[in-house]
């Protein structure tokens, strides 16, 4: 059950609206203005080292899922296999390939800047890799490789972070300097670093809110909003900061208010069933799959993809102390360049510590980063919990991997197993 | 064919369909060894030899393999390989096996190593992570610390300190086997209807079980054999150059029919791990930095190996001139993102160099052949058509 949803109109969602179009307009005309952009990815990214070069960093996932909600990327997706592109492979990449060709107009429809550098920050994903390959045949500029190894034992070894460090000094700092014609500035970073962490721990704030009932937030679906900036080009800047502080402030309130969270058709007032999810969501239909959920009663509490980003929960923070340290340590600890024990091991104690009811893993298509190997982390969080698993399939933007009827089907019969396995009526 | 030829082509039939590793039980109670398998593709299999144990190629579990419980670990999209690999374990057939290696090559094959961590709790797993970075002080200094931990590890597997010497002499007996291969593909590329496809990679992938040693040996034998062959005559094939099977290997009854289309497959990066090292490893001087200097700068070009700089392709390129190839056949297995991501770029490249090019794909356990067979025995044509004109 919702409630209407004007009452609910948050600050920190208009701010990030404005922030994420701003951030599209300073793209549009970066290189008239003299600016110089990066392109990288969500996983790792090194965005206060580039911001700290003065220049832009650009997210072809971003783009692509925004593609997606935009109902863009079905077209794009065609026109990649059109030139050439497996059916079978990852669709964020030909949906951003699909863009290109279509003359790379972003999803707020301006036009996006030729790369300047691309930083191919391999964290957690081998497409990673083919992907700038792909884009490097396309574009003339220098191509910067962080190689960030697999944590398979969910542990960071030294070596591990000194190689990353290295490359850092060797390779990418040596490339920055040279595409934005700036000198290294370790302070300037390391101030970056410090608003990272004052975001981070708001952050971590938030999302930790949903262990109330009932929760204030919705940790997925609403969860991807509130990772938005920190995931993308905000991390280190006074925006961000504006932007966590002003969520931490409304996020409180909810709770002292007893407040559900806000969803796309106002607020959620009656709280039936908390899950812990695992795995992206679908962003073609995005509202549609939200929905599915909301009118069931069912919140998720906490997820898996909105640590694709960082595990700030765990404990990491940016350190100003230790600059490229941290930053290694970062690329290292992502979600998805954890070993699938460790994966375990989380979603695990997402289901004890934030009292779920269910746990349910949307396994898309696309992405062998996150699906290989989730049916077992299914049965192994089934036989660690002792709740019953929902498992449901569909893409991240490929529309033709969206079968609502038959996701609706399946989370509502699970959401009703997880109903009679408990009795009847009761809620929270 | 000639009694001895027999034994050794029914030797390596036997390797390849005995999916209970009968010849990897039968070693280790032979020597009172130890086994250690890997995934595809690369590993530095000299220090699982340096320590006295037996390095096992794990390639799934091809044609043969009926799936019954392997099928509930992965999604209908994901490649066939490691459903196969899981079914093998599950049904105990690789419990002769006293670790796994997972190298890094690509997301299924990463996490199946973390997979195996759960699903049996006992035996040793180790992730092979190989740099992308191939600056000795950089990347080297990454991978020469990986490889000394994996000394250690095989050393405490096999029971005893693994010594400088000891790898020395494994480096040696690997840089035999693959001067061996180097031979075999040499000859086949010379005269292929003397070393008939599906021979051809049964030797190749008798070396995922074999001893190097013995391998070698059989390599070798097989060289002399062959030729002795009245009966086989050239045909008027076109030569062609398979990429794409680095991994999941197509049933051999899918190279045959390739074959039998019209095609002498004269160069391909099949079982490409054992013939990763492009050049003989050092001998001499510290022998985890010859290793490690072998993969940074000698390693073969390969889908799940960064390329820095802008000549994707150009291997495969050299190999279509060096082969004396005609075209080329992408043949990958389906939802292999490595080498489908990998194809587009290659495509790209041959159309530059105005290299004829056909694709299909394929899983390990596929048995129709037919629409394979008309399209390979079209495209031989048309590239035999069209190097006439
Ligand atoms: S495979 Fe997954 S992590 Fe990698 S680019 Fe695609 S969606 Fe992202
Ligand atoms: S066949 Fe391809 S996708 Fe599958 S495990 Fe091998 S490399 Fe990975």
């Amino acid at each position: 059950m919702t409630r209407p949803v004007d009452a609910d109109k948050d600050r920190s969602m208009e701010l990030q609206k404005e922030m994420i179009a701003g951030m599209f307009d300073d793209l549009a005309t970066a290189h008239e203005d003299g600016k110089k952009v990066v392109y990288t990815f969500v996983p790792g990214n090194l965005t206060e080292l580039i911001r700290s070069f003065d220049l832009l960093p650009v997210l072809p996932e971003i783009n692509a899922l925004q593609s997606g909600m935009r109902k863009l990327s079905g077209g794009y997706i065609t026109e990649a296999e059109k030139q050439g592109h497996s059916e079978d492979v990852c669709t964020y990449v030909k949906c951003d390939l699909g863009m290109l060709k279509k003359g790379n107009v972003g999803p707020t429809g301006k036009r996006l800047p030729e790369p300047d550098l691309l930083l191919l920050s391999y964290t957690g994903c081998f497409t990673f890799m083919k992907w700038f390959e792909l884009l490097k045949q396309e574009y003339d500029c220098p191509v910067a490789m962080l190689h960030v190894p697999y944590q398979p034992d969910g542990k960071i070894h030294d070596h591990q972070r000194e190689y990353i460090v290295k490359q850092m000094r060797t390779e990418l700092i040596p490339k920055l300097e040279q595409v934005s014609g700036k000198k290294y500035d370790e302070d300037r970073l390391k101030e970056m670093l410090a608003k990272s962490a004052k975001a981070e721990d708001d952050l971590v704030h938030v999302l930790e809110s949903a262990k109330n009932r009932p929760s204030p937030i919705d940790a997925y679906f609403g969860g991807v909003y509130y990772i938005g900036p920190m995931f993308t080009a905000f991390r280190g800047s006074d925006q961000g900061l504006e932007y966590y502080r002003l969520l931490r402030e409304e996020v409180d309130a909810r709770v002292a208010a007893g407040l559900g969270p806000v969803t796309p058709d106002g607020t959620m007032t009656k709280e039936k069933f908390r899950l812990v999810v695992e795995g992206p969501p679908n962003w073609t239909s995005f509202r549609e799959f939200w929905k599915m959920f909301y009118e069931e009663d069912a919140v998720v509490v906490a997820s898996s993809y909105t640590k694709v980003g960082g595990l700030y929960d765990r404990g990491f923070r940016h350190d100003p102390a230790r600059p490229l340290e941290s930053l290694a340590d970062y690329c290292l600890g992502c979600y998805t360049n954890l070993g699938l024990p460790s994966r375990v091991e989380l979603l695990e104690e997402y289901v004890k510590e934030y009292e779920a009811d269910g746990f349910m893993i949307n396994s898309v298509k696309s992405c062998n980063s996150f699906s290989a190997g989730q049916l077992l982390i299914l049965r192994q969080i089934e036989e660690r919990t002792g709740i019953p698993g929902g498992f449901i399939e569909s893409d991240l933007v490929d529309p033709r991997y969206f079968s609502a009827a038959n996701i609706k089907n399946r989370i509502e019969s699970y959401l009703q197993m997880l109903e009679q396995k408990r009795g009847a009526g009761v809620g929270a | 064919m000639r009694p001895a030829l027999k034994t050794l082509v029914d030797r390596v039939t036997f390797l390849y369909e005995d999916l209970d590793f009968t010849a990897v039980k039968e070693w280790k109670e032979r020597t009172g060894g130890k086994a250690v398998g890997y995934m595809p593709i690369y590993v530095p299999r000299e220090i699982i030899h340096a320590a006295g144990m037996l390095p096992v190629g794990v390639l799934g579990g091809g044609e043969g393999l009926e799936i019954i419980r392997g099928d509930a670990y992965f999604q209908s999209y994901i490649c066939h390989i490691p459903r196969s690999t899981v079914e093998l374990a599950l049904s105990g057939r690789l419990d002769c096996m006293d670790g796994m290696l997972f190298p890094s090559i690509c997301d299924v094959i990463r996490n199946l190593s973390g997979m195996w961590n759960m699903m049996f709790p006992d035996r040793y797993v180790r992730y092979i992570d190989v740099p992308q970075n191939y600056d000795p002080e950089v990347g080297g200094s990454f991978w020469r610390r990986e490889i000394a931990e994996l000394r250690a590890d095989m050393g405490r597997i096999a029971g005893r300190e693994i010594s400088d010497d000891d790898i020395r002499n494994s480096i040696k007996v690997y840089n035999e086997n693959r001067a061996a291969l180097d031979d075999l593909y040499a000859a086949r590329s010379r005269t292929p209807w003397v070393y008939p496809i599906a021979e051809l990679y049964l030797v190749l992938r008798a070396g995922c079980l074999l001893p190097p040693e013995e391998h070698t040996a059989l390599i070798r034998e097989y060289l002399e054999l062959a030729p002795q062959e009245s009966d086989r005559k050239d045909k008027d094939h076109s030569r062609v150059v398979i990429v794409g099977s680095f991994c999941e290997q197509p049933p051999v009854g899918l190279l045959q029919t390739l074959e039998r289309a019209g095609c002498w497959i004269v160069g391909d990066d099949l079982i490409l791990g054992l013939r990763w090292l492009l050049r003989d490893v050092d001998t001499e001087g510290d022998p985890i930095t010859a290793l490690s200097d072998a993969f940074l700068v000698h390693s073969t070009e390969a889908a799940s190996r960064y390329e820095p700089g802008n000549a994707k392709g150009s291997q495969l390129i050299a190999s279509v001139r060096d082969n004396d190839a005609e075209g080329v056949i992408f043949c990958a297995p389906s939802f292999c993102d490595p080498a489908l991501l990998d194809q587009p770029m290659l495509v790209t490249a041959l159309d530059k160099a105005g290299i004829p090019h056909t694709q299909f794909k394929f899983s390990e356990d596929t048995g129709q052949f037919a629409v394979i067979r008309e399209q390979a025995g079209t495209f031989s044509d048309s590239i035999r058509l069209w190097s006439e004109v």
